[in-house]
């Protein structure tokens, strides 16, 4: 019984291993953070593009509407695309823009606007990128919608026509 | 008084520089538990990506703000989940991966003593 246990146990181990390496393989190695939804929006201070005044977030998003939260920079590419989105979105009376304008200087920010049209209520500066950091994102583009304080919805990466139609259904 | 002067300067400008060698400890040891998520596979402290040098300004101030170790890893994986720490913490999900070489030490340890101490 116990020479036949040992050889066993060895097959099983080795099956264990081989699916758990199996499994692993179809799994992607990228990792994605978790996308949470229905939190909190962040309570910190922030310096706004325009003015250069210090306010609180929650002052920001303090109106019953939805409010689409884009981190951008005039130095990414994908936010140009985006960008044309953006600009059809804010015809929609519902919903508010706001940006965070990512590790950016003002002037080619404000370049990049003049350019492409402000679809943005209010801006956020940051510099450094520690806001973002805030937000849990760590890259742009990246967007948030959120109603009542709260974040709904989170998108990684730039808007597809997809999750522009969801979001149009979202505030209606 | 030149002397006294002297003295008084090491005496207030050495404990100053100590305390930031301190804080410059604590912060590499944590950055290196931090997992850059632009450039997986690499520690926030080893990265150069947009990403890991907000981090490590981050870092820098909740160190200042007077944070802990412990605390400052709470709040990273508040927002980005478990997954930003190198080090998996012990929890429901992790028992399994923590105690397991415990498991094949004892069960290894077991055996090699049933085969070779007892018999004999």
């Amino acid at each position: 019984m116990k020479n036949k246990l040992l050889p066993f146990s060895i097959v099983l181990i080795f099956i264990t291993i081989f699916i758990i390496f199996y499994k692993g393989l179809q799994d992607t190695n990228l990792y994605t953070p978790e996308v949470k939804t229905n939190y909190e929006v962040p309570s910190v201070s922030v310096e706004l593009f325009d003015s250069g005044k210090i306010v609180n977030t929650l002052e920001i998003f303090n109106t019953d509407k939805f409010y689409l939260l884009n981190i951008w920079s005039s130095w990414c590419v994908p936010c140009r695309q985006e960008h044309l989105i953006l600009m059809d979105l804010i015809k929609n009376d519902n919903l508010k823009i706001i940006g965070i304008n990512y590790k950016d200087t003002k002037k080619n920010a404000k370049k990049f606007l003049e350019e492409l049209g402000n679809p943005y209520d209010k801006i956020i500066f940051d510099n450094d990128g520690t806001n973002a950091i805030e937000w849990g994102a760590y890259g742009v583009p990246e967007s948030f919608l959120i109603n009542k304080n709260k974040i709904i919805k989170k998108y990684i990466g730039p808007f597809s026509k997809e999750s522009m139609e969801e979001i149009k259904l979202f505030i209606k | 008084m030149k002397i006294f002067k002297l003295f008084l300067i090491i005496f207030f400008i050495f404990p100053i520089n100590s305390l930031k060698a301190d804080n410059e400890i604590l912060k590499n040891k944590i950055t290196k538990n931090l997992r850059c998520l632009i450039c997986q596979g690499q520690s926030v402290y080893d990265s150069d990506s947009e990403f890991a040098n907000s981090l490590k300004i981050v870092v820098d101030s909740k160190i200042d703000e007077g944070l802990s170790e412990k605390q400052i890893y709470s709040y990273f994986q508040s927002k980005y989940g478990e997954w930003i720490l190198y080090d998996p913490l012990f929890n429901r999900n992790t028992y399994f991966l923590w105690l397991l070489p415990l498991l094949i030490f004892f069960v290894g340890g077991a055996i090699i003593f049933n085969k070779f101490i007892k018999k004999p």
